[in-house]
């Protein structure tokens, strides 16, 4: 097979004239890393709410929870991200999709793959959340209630420090899946590292070059979070417990 | 507010019907090849030849920092142009759902090779030991003693993982093959109808996922008091 090499090409002034091709490759680094980190935000806050809602004995929020939970694990990413995208702003109120869609179209696919983003991963982390307050010995809970603290600060006060802690090498993971979930938001034009990449081949020719940059991309970002999600682990570990210090 | 006009789906349901033949078959032969290949990179991972062990570390490593819409623009990009001057295959041949098979099984591959490993470590030492004690050689133990045991305990997570995948391969979507969402897509955009048939996708795709988790529930249960 005869392939000419050449990684110079990330160094040519781009088609856009103004760039090179590595400048194209760096924006869509630094919009994976935005959107990702966004999403996570997103993840951990609802994330955590839902899943602490899971373990409430009031059926009506914790069945809210688990409708939740099922809803947003068991339809694909993609189908998600085409509903946010494409459905969402046909339903609103005429006016208000109207407005949304005259913004800039790069922020309503930033926007939509967010939302998409944080609330698919958020599902994922509130099983995590929930298994890490179900892992929790009974005792602690009856303990907090048993000195008079009332469900709310038992949970503020007792079970959630333990639990939180607990449940970061778990999270470690839905953390790196944020970032690789992230290119499935290619899909509706958003240019993260992925779309980046499917352009460089339209446009240089050089496919191998193109595609290997950016497949090490991935795995500097992976190979990154996990050494300092590692170190954090350490710190937060529980004394104690296996893996603890 | 908009106006639901659900019209397109009864007429559309054979063109649905073929994608999801697609669908099932990029998942069943990805659960199928997935196992096996994940059971040989479990044990090889597990085995004291250190060639292989990193071999399999490596390979499982890979597969597991790269998004999977990245491995599916290779299988389609590239794998195809590169197989075929290997193997003098006219080019314009359509290869994608062949593409699409060979990038779900090796990615699969990966993870249910960790699922295997952690489920052949779940074994107690002791088993290896009397198998060896009663004359078994490596491939034996592992055949006749352990993996009948690790397998019994990973059917559940073996189960949920193939859910997650017929999910995953709604990102076919890359390559325009059309699976079952893909046909949706295209039948919504034919008739102008994207948002009903984006909504009778997801309706469909949870109905299917939910109803296969429940039964997984119920089986883990059933195994789990046995």
């Amino acid at each position: 097979m005869n392939y000419q090499w050449n990684w110079g090409v990330f160094l040519q002034p781009s088609a856009s004239g103004d760039d090179t091709y590595l400048g194209w490759m760096f924006a869509g680094f630094k919009m994976t890393i935005g959107l990702s980190l966004s999403a996570w935000v997103i993840a951990l806050l609802l994330g955590a709410l839902v899943g602490v809602l899971r373990t409430v004995p009031n059926k009506v929020l914790a069945g809210f929870a688990t409708a939740y939970v099922e809803m947003f694990r068991n339809v694909p990413l993609l189908v998600q991200l085409f509903i946010w995208y494409f459905v969402l702003p046909e339903l609103l109120p005429t006016s208000i999709g109207d407005a949304y869609k005259q913004t800039n179209p790069v922020m309503q696919q930033f926007l939509a793959s967010m939302v998409c983003l944080g609330l698919f991963t958020s599902a994922r982390v509130a099983e995590q959340v929930r298994a890490g307050i179900n892992s929790l010995p009974r005792g602690q809970k009856n303990a907090g209630l048993a000195l008079g603290f009332t469900l709310p600060q038992t949970y503020r006060f007792v079970m959630l420090p333990m639990a939180f802690r607990l449940v970061v090498p778990p999270l470690t993971s839905e953390f790196l899946n944020i970032f690789k979930n992230s290119a499935v938001c290619s899909t509706i034009g958003l240019l993260e590292l992925a779309a980046q990449g499917r352009q460089l081949v339209d446009y240089t020719a050089q496919p191998f070059e193109s595609f290997i940059a950016v497949t090490l991309s991935y795995i500097i970002i992976n190979v990154t979070v996990m050494t300092l999600m590692h170190k954090f682990e350490r710190r937060i570990s529980v004394p104690g417990y296996i893996g603890g210090k | 507010m908009y106006e639901f006009d659900w019209s397109s789906i009864p007429g559309a349901l054979p063109f649905l019907w073929d994608g999801m033949k697609v669908t099932l078959v990029i998942t069943f032969q990805a659960v199928l090849i997935g196992i096996v290949w994940g059971t040989l990179l479990a044990m090889m991972r597990l085995s004291p030849i250190k060639a292989l062990s990193w071999f399999a570390a490596g390979y499982v490593n890979l597969f597991r920092a790269v998004p999977l819409v990245m491995v599916l623009l290779w299988f389609f990009l590239i794998v195809p142009e590169f197989v075929g001057q290997l193997f003098n295959i006219p080019r314009g041949t359509d290869m994608r759902l062949s593409s699409a098979m060979a990038g779900f099984a090796l990615f699969e591959s990966a993870y249910y090779s960790e699922i295997i490993r952690a489920g052949i470590q779940s074994v107690p030492k002791g088993q290896i030991s009397a198998a060896s004690a009663l004359g078994m050689n490596y491939g034996q133990a592992m055949r006749l003693v352990v993996l009948p045991q690790a397998f019994r305990n990973m059917v559940p997570l073996l189960l949920t993982q193939g859910i997650i995948l017929f999910q995953d391969t709604s990102l076919v979507y890359v390559s325009a093959l059309a699976d079952f969402f893909g046909a949706a897509y295209k039948v919504g955009d034919r008739d102008g109808r994207l948002v009903e048939m984006l909504l009778f996708a997801g309706v469909v795709y949870f109905v299917i996922c939910f109803s296969a988790s429940q039964l997984v529930k119920r089986l883990q249960k059933k195994y789990s008091t046995a």
